[in-house]
């Protein structure tokens, strides 16, 4: 009997636990998952909870009830990755040995690794809402906040989600407004990068966004520290911003593990290649969703679209064929504009978002680039899809795993 | 596509002014952006973080970050700022000849 190996039980590891239970030879391949966590988080649902439209019972299951009977789960932390021995050894001492290895540990957000950030005004003055903690304290903040100077904050790249802090501050705008408290808000978007949306075709069709929500754009601020005594956040060439209300999004990186393993980048993800999802370092061990080092967007559509070809991958390479490179950076987002509208971009590592509709040519029903009502639906209703058949590794009709250019005005 | 004449050459370059042909650049190509990002004079150490982003362009084909640039022990995040006021990594890419940093949005 061999053993795969999956390290992580959330979006890719689950969708892989799937796909392999289907496709792998039960006589032969015995599958196991490892996941310290009982819980399973919907994240892209703490966008809402900070606005109580949705509710912790909307964005938490348990993680086994997705993983198939078949496959082994082991509710237990991980010590290290000895990839020089082909084992996996647990904190409480168990060793794990693998013929193939799926590295599923995601990405999680590190406030310490900013000046200040973790200090006295975390989760008073200074939240995240990245983590159902952060969502629900931010939640709680907001029920009696009476206004002052509101500052957005992204710490670098990459991270999980990018558009979740635009998709933050345009619901947060809606927010005040229906609070009839707007005015009395100072809104503030601070970002490391050159301009809120870096990509030319978003800049030129979504620019406006911030100037018609009157949210004021701070470009190019890289922070070196938070001053959580006199709430202000200080870049390193000197610029001060004082805020009443801080919501950062702190520095991404992998899991400790990957670390400890001695298999990742400065920031802890896996470089991975590109089109494969082979690691770099040894051909038995495959990675997937946020733990790559990647340029693809850190986000569960593309973990979708990743899991099918590392399905073909994992077989093609337990046959001793050679691996398709089919992964193309495919990502499809879907971005809450505000007062029940939102857009829809979908992208790869080499086409831009551009407009058109999705994913029929025509009749869409979803328009690219493009502020609408059915945009937001599918938002809401894609909570549904992702837990009844994304996790479970259901194909989603109509839509390819490579990107497909019919329908977009190229 | 634009083309710019600078320092006596013709060199093609997108909206923002960034080159889209590295074997375009050179030098005095450099110097003379510089100028138009407000940097008077490329220094020795401006030499150094220019000479690294494109030995890093090249061998992994993206930009790196600050935080790369840091923990590379070539410049410290001061420093670098210093250097390139107002934007360290959008005027060190256009002036090394490379692309603008990107995020997927």
């Amino acid at each position: 009997m061999k053993n795969l190996l999956i390290l992580g039980a959330g979006t890719a590891g689950t969708m892989m636990a799937n796909h392999l239970k289907r496709k792998l030879n039960k006589k032969e391949w015995k599958i196991t998952i490892v996941d310290q966590h009982k819980t399973h988080y919907y994240q892209p649902g703490f966008l809402f909870i900070p606005f109580d439209t949705y509710k912790e019972k909307d964005v938490i299951k348990t993680k086994k009830q997705f993983i198939p009977n078949s496959v082994e789960y082991i509710e237990k932390a991980i010590e290290i990755i000895e990839h020089d021995k082909n084992i996996v050894i647990l904190k409480d001492g168990t060793n794990l040995s693998y013929d193939i290895l799926i590295i599923a540990t995601g990405s999680k957000i590190v406030p310490t690794e900013t000046d200040g950030l973790a200090g006295e005004g975390w989760q008073k003055d200074v939240f995240d809402f990245y983590t159902i903690e952060g969502a629900t304290a931010l939640r709680d903040k907001l029920k009696n906040w009476q206004g002052g100077k509101f500052v957005i904050h992204l710490t670098e790249m990459p991270i999980k989600c990018p558009v979740a802090p635009l998709e933050f501050s345009f619901l947060a705008d809606a927010f005040f407004h229906k609070k009839g408290i707007r005015e009395k808000v100072e809104m503030t978007y601070i970002t490391p990068l050159s301009g809120a949306f870096t990509k030319q075709n978003c800049s030129n069709v979504l620019g406006y966004l911030l100037e018609d929500k009157k949210i004021n754009l701070i470009p190019d601020f890289d922070v070196e520290l938070v001053n959580e005594k006199d709430n202000f956040i200080q870049s390193y060439d000197d610029q001060k911003i004082n805020y009443d209300l801080l919501v950062t999004i702190p520095t991404n990186m992998g899991d400790d593990v990957i670390e400890r393993s001695g298999l990742g980048d400065d920031l802890n993800f896996v470089p991975t290649h590109k089109h494969t999802l082979q690691s770099k370092k040894k051909e038995n061990i495959f990675v997937i969703g946020d733990a790559t080092d990647l340029p693809s967007s850190k986000a569960g559509s593309v973990a979708h679209f990743q899991a099918d070809v590392l399905t073909k991958n994992i077989k093609n390479f337990i046959n001793g064929k050679e691996l398709v490179k089919e992964f193309d950076g495919h990502a499809n987002c879907f971005i809450e504009s505000g007062f029940g509208k939102a857009f829809l971009i979908d992208f790869n590592y080499d086409v831009e978002p551009v407009e058109g509709t999705f994913p029929l040519p025509i009749i869409g029903p979803f328009s690219l680039l493009k502020e609408s009502r059915i945009n937001h639906m599918g938002k809401l209703v894609f909570r549904h899809i992702y837990w009844n058949m994304l996790l479970r590794g259901l194909p989603m009709p109509g839509i390819t795993t490579q990107m497909s250019k019919i329908g977009k005005k190229l | 596509m634009a083309t710019k004449e600078i320092a006596g050459n013709t060199i093609d370059v997108n909206e923002e002014g960034y080159l889209t042909n590295f074997g375009q650049w050179n030098e005095a190509i450099a110097e003379a952006i510089a100028i138009e990002e407000g940097i008077e004079k490329l220094s020795e150490r401006h030499w150094v973080v220019l000479k690294y982003l494109q030995d890093f362009y090249k061998e992994n084909g993206t930009m790196p970050t600050i935080r790369k640039m840091k923990k590379s022990g070539v410049v410290d995040t001061k420093e670098l700022y210093s250097l390139f006021p107002g934007g360290p990594l959008k005027k060190s890419s256009r002036i090394a000849g490379l692309k603008k940093p990107e995020s997927c949005i």
